[in-house]
């Protein structure tokens, strides 16, 4: 079972979180290219170690969460919230 | 002697008599005893037939290893089959029979088996009946799925009730900072140490004692220990199996609540599926003797030691009268002593040659022998014994007994579910357990220390390294070495026999011998995963606790390499079986998965309606008067609603707040068609796209004020919808200031349809102005007062084509304002209509639901273009003509009739060329429904090239899992009033 620790919630079952996909894509603007949005959708790295990953705390605070975490262990190092703004209050309230 | 029971020995309570049944007989035990136990008391020798060869098999443990006594226990419902006699605890009345056997274990007509061994050799079935060339493929096939049904009577276990399980099982969860798997010396000593520094302690005990191994000795009492443990506030949880470890130190665990029990309270759950997340665990699981591969090593009698010294020291069993004891190692000699003292012959046989042990002499030490081979078949008459040097001579010992020690294997098992590889110790013998990064501390035999006084050491050791790595000391430790005999163990794993064919077994419960392993080197099959797979050595419910180490030298010595170069097995959750109930716990039946109900639910049913499943929801489904069948009640439900009015739960939508602004900009990038523009006080239907271009959802959004927004979804994809948003907000357009809130359990909404749905609205408004054509015009919203004060909002939103409103109050207010409207849609002969009429008012217009948008589907195949805006870009709309999206031969949404009006048609049918009837064919229906309207069955689905190319073109419904055919004529999906003059009216 992966424990991820939410910044709103504490630490709870994986269970309660849906998965997102890979947090590190930068989505074109919605004008951009066909090739670009081809890009930012279909291609994905295979990170064996330690990636950045949204979860969607669905079943609690309703948050959407970058998780980073180990694809062999599931480790996870850290837990922030996605929008930028929400990550600096909680960063100014540790 | 009637029984093999002796005074003054044993734990149990000789005060309280059980009586049980055993294959339909009246026998007698004791209060403390285990079925087996008792089975061994009263001589019963013989408790199942094997896997594959139906040969006799007795009890050859006192633990969870257990691979030959697995029995049935129960009758009826409460049947549970390949239960352990050694750890089912008896009880008064218990039931319990032995498996795999007609008519009865000791007189098996399969027994003939036993002397068709080489048909019956590893890979048998796979290369007699799926494999063989030149059949390898059709026929094989063929004729493995017509023997299959036999093999598999023949071969197998118990079977189960095949009934309802009437038992309830729960699940339970609980955080602790320590969790201690084992209550031997190591994990007592690990858990007091841990409470002792303020730890929060779970102590976990398979037994229904705790002591672990301890409970094999003479002297051993445990109440001090665990008067210690309570008093330190452990949580002691006997009868409890860590069966898994998992991700970040949570661990599973299985509570057998009521199985000792013989008549348990039906109130308390028969077992409990727990899941402890803990910061750390310690696992003190013991080791497992393993046994020796000799020719007949299985006859009933065979034993390991240390499960006759239970038998002897907790039960009072004496399990022979002259035994025979072969060992390799120190470990057998204290228990070779106690059987003597208690009135045994007995015989050692050590295969080792120069050692020292000290002893009373009081039985005959043979050095250097080792077992050959067993005489008798039911039970043991004698041995044949040989120098372990010269296999070819042999001598014979009367005996009625053998008890085997071919070593020891830590239950390294639960740290096996961590990934993490066991090493080979080659002094020791056995695998033992390497160090894992994750909060994981093996301590005691598990860890391969064979004594006492190490396995309190480690114990405590193990618990400094769980404080050190919370980070709550850091405090030096050390662990003892492995091992702790006088004399080393000397490798012995298989005597081999010298006839040709052997029963020398390896794995007793799926009947695995030696020379299976053999053929299995011999046909390639050398990996270990091979080998486990084609032999399925290890692969029994028992995962080979007893025998895998005898697999693995055997492959090693065939391969000419040492055990660790051939490798270990990964051992995976269950440590021990979890039955299927425990799993499922309460979540059975209308449990299952929750329920929606909205708040006119229970109106619903009063006024008559049939309920149908829509996800998770009830809705109605048809409203049948007197003898209605389904189809009456739903073409006259729709009937009436096209010629005066009629009244639909629509709660079930998805409804969502939309707030802040940047609502309109928000709007407009999710949704395909424009949103920029629309008035306050007016709603928009709209059709979200996925990222790449396929349509994800359509409703309706109402715009309530300036920034201020009502969104409806369809009920499939509300959850999906909302989350979608959620992630648009806070991960990709962060800069907007929109805030999207879930109300759909806060409004009640209904349609109110057709002709005269206006009127009756105006009388159930307190100010009928409201609603009259100029005020709210097609796709008016307004927010209103019901008659009685009820805030509402209205939309006139047309779903079924008719003049039509969305009325929604809040959930509280549901059945007063179903009272309201449908009192006065009584006034102009209105009905109340369900899901089904809904549906083919629907059809008829052709509007698209789930059925048709099915994730594969473009707006463009929908045929609903002009919802794609050509003046913005949204979401989806870079993707929406890539590739084969835009080739023109794509599925395009048509109206489908039957050639001949009077046959009918059912979804799920294949469109194809009437020359050409195949496959996937070129379209398909997805929705049907009569057609109150046309007087004729109608169809929404799918065709290559749509309306424009098969216009005059009959095609073909193929339907062939129903066995039907038709001709079909293809029309616009719009099949009635296409130019939508009823919405307006
Ligand atoms: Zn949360």
């Amino acid at each position: 079972m992966i424990r991820i620790n939410c910044p709103y919630c504490g630490e709870r079952d994986h269970s309660e979180f849906s998965y997102g996909g890979d947090a590190t894509i930068n989505y074109p603007s919605l004008d951009a290219s066909e090739k670009e949005w081809t890009e930012a959708i279909f291609f994905r790295k295979n990170i064996k170690g330690f990636q950045f990953e949204t979860w969607h705390h669905s079943n609690g605070c309703r948050m959407w969460l970058v998780v980073e975490r180990s694809t062999v262990t599931h480790e996870i190092k850290s837990v922030k919230p996605c929008h930028p703004d929400l990550q600096k209050v909680v960063e100014n309230n540790k | 002697m009637k029984t093999r029971r002796i005074d003054n020995y044993g734990k149990i309570n000789r005060d309280k008599i059980l009586s049980f049944r055993w294959d339909k007989k009246n026998y007698t035990g004791f209060e403390g005893d285990t079925l087996a136990s008792a089975l061994l008391a009263n001589k019963i020798g013989i408790v199942g037939r094997s896997f594959k060869y139906h040969r006799p098999r007795g009890i050859f443990s006192s633990g969870v290893e257990e691979s030959g006594a697995l029995v049935t226990i129960g009758s009826k419902d409460r049947r549970d089959p390949n239960v352990r006699a050694t750890t089912q605890e008896l009880y008064n009345g218990l039931e319990a029979s032995g498996q795999n056997a007609f008519p009865n274990v000791n007189f098996d007509l399969a027994g003939i088996n036993n002397y068709l061994g080489r048909f019956f050799a590893a890979g048998f079935y796979y290369k007699t009946f799926m494999g063989i060339p030149p059949l390898e493929w059709g026929k094989g096939t063929a004729i493995w799925m017509f023997f299959e049904k036999f093999i598999r009577k023949a071969a197998g276990m118990g079977s189960a009730s095949g009934l309802p399980d009437p038992d309830t099982y729960e699940h339970a969860h609980d955080f602790c900072d320590l969790i201690v798997v084992g209550s031997g010396p190591s994990g007592v000593a690990a858990a007091i140490e841990a409470a002792e520094k303020k730890l929060d302690v779970i102590l976990v005990e398979q037994d229904s004692l705790i002591g672990g191994n301890q409970l094999a000795e003479n002297d051993f009492d445990n109440s001090q220990i665990k008067n210690q443990l309570e008093n330190l506030g452990i949580k002691i949880m006997t009868r409890t199996t860590a069966f898994g470890l998992y991700d970040n130190c949570v661990v599973g665990l299985l509570e057998r609540v009521t199985d000792h029990i013989s008549a348990p309270n039906l109130n308390i759950p028969r077992q409990r599926f727990w899941t402890i997340r803990a910061k750390h665990i310690i696992v003190g699981a013991g080791a497992i003797e393993r046994h020796i591969a000799f020719n007949n090593n299985d006859i009933p009698g065979v034993m390991t030691v240390n499960a006759s010294k239970h038998y002897l020291n907790r039960y009072g069993v004496l399990t022979g009268k002259r035994i025979a004891i072969a060992t390799n190692n120190d470990s057998v000699y204290e228990t070779a002593h106690q059987l003597s003292e208690a009135g045994a012959d007995i015989t050692v046989l050590d295969s080792r040659s120069n050692f020292e042990i000290e002893t009373n002499k009081n039985f005959e030490i043979r050095k250097g022998y080792v077992p050959y081979n067993i005489n008798g078949s039911k039970k043991i008459h004698s041995l044949d014994v040989s120098k372990s040097e010269n296999m070819n001579k042999y001598e014979t010992i009367n005996c009625d007994q053998v008890l085997l020690s071919g070593g020891w294997s830590p239950a390294v098992h639960l740290l096996s579910h961590r990934g993490v590889r066991p090493k080979w110790d080659y002094s020791n013998a056995c695998f033992l357990p390497s160090d894992s990064k994750e909060n994981i501390t093996m301590v005691g035999s598990s860890r391969g220390l064979w004594n006492k006084n190490d396995c309190i050491a480690s114990g405590i050791a193990g618990t400094t390294d769980a404080l050190n790595r919370l980070g709550i000391s850091k405090t030096n430790y050390f662990f003892p070495k492995p091992g702790g005999w006088k004399n080393p163990i000397q490798p012995l794993y298989e005597v081999k026999y010298k006839k040709s064919r052997s029963k020398s077994f390896v794995d007793y419960q799926h009947d695995v011998t030696t020379d299976d392993v053999r053929l299995a080197h011999r046909e390639g099959f050398i990996s270990v995963e091979h080998l486990k797979r084609y032999t399925t050595l290890g692969m029994a419910n028992d995962q080979g606790k007893m025998g895998n180490i005898i697999g693995l030298s055997l492959m090693a010595e065939l391969l000419n390499k040492e055990i660790p170069e051939v490798g270990t097995t990964v051992f995976r959750p269950p440590y021990t079986p979890v039955p299927i109930g425990a799993l499922s716990g309460r979540n059975v039946g209308k449990h299952f998965r929750p329920l929606r109900v909205t708040p006119m639910h229970q109106w619903n049913i009063d006024h008559g309606a049939k309920m149908i499943e829509v996800g998770l929801y009830q809705r109605p489904w048809y409203y049948p008067k007197e003898n209605e069948t389904l189809s009456d009640s739903y073409i006259r439900e729709a009937s009436t609603v096209r010629k005066t009015v009629g009244i639909c739960d629509v709660t079930s939508l998805g409804k969502i707040a939309i707030q802040g602004p940047d609502s309109t900009e928000f709007l407009n990038r999710i949704y395909s068609n424009g949103f920029s523009k629309l008035q306050v006080g007016k709603a928009r239907y709209g059709i979200m796209l996925r990222d790449d271009g396929i349509v994800m959802d359509d409703g309706t959004s109402w715009r309530l004020a300036e920034n201020e927004y009502f969104m409806t979804t369809s009920t499939g994809e509300a959850a999906k919808v909302m989350s979608w948003l959620e992630e648009l907000l806070q991960t990709r357009w962060t800069d907007l200031n929109v805030n999207v809130t879930s109300v759909s359990e806060q409004w009640a909404g209904v349609s109110v349809a057709g002709p005269k749905s206006r009127e009756v609205l105006n009388n159930c408004v307190d100010d009928s102005l409201v609603v009259n054509n100029n005020n709210l015009p097609f796709m008016g919203v307004t927010s209103t007062f019901l008659k009685g004060n009820i805030p509402c909002r209205i939309a006139r939103i047309s779903f079924s084509g008719e003049l039509a409103f969305e009325v929604y109050v809040k959930s509280d207010f549901a059945n007063t304002m179903m009272d309201l409207l449908w009192a006065n849609a009584k006034k102009y002969d209105g009905c109340l209509y369900g899901l089904e009429a809904l549906g083919a008012l629907r059809v008829e217009k052709g509007h698209v639901t789930a059925a048709e948008l099915d994730g594969r589907v473009t707006i463009d195949d929908a045929g609903l273009s002009k919802m794609a805006s050509t003046k913005k870009s949204y979401i989806g709309s870079a993707m929406r003509k890539r590739g084969v999206l835009k080739n023109n031969d794509r599925e395009i949404l048509v109206g489908f009739f039957p050639s001949n009006l009077k046959e009918t048609f059912n979804a799920g049918t294949i469109v194809c060329e009437k020359n050409n009837i195949k496959g996937q064919g070129i379209g398909r229906i997805t929705s049907v429904t009569y057609s109150p309207e046309l007087g004729h069955w109608i169809g929404l689905g799918f065709v290559k090239g749509g309306l424009d190319k098969w216009k005059d073109i009959i095609l073909v419904g193929a339907d062939p899992v129903r066995n039907k055919q038709m001709n079909l004529k293809v029309v616009s999906p719009h099949m009635i009033d296409p130019k939508g003059e009823r919405m307006y009216a």
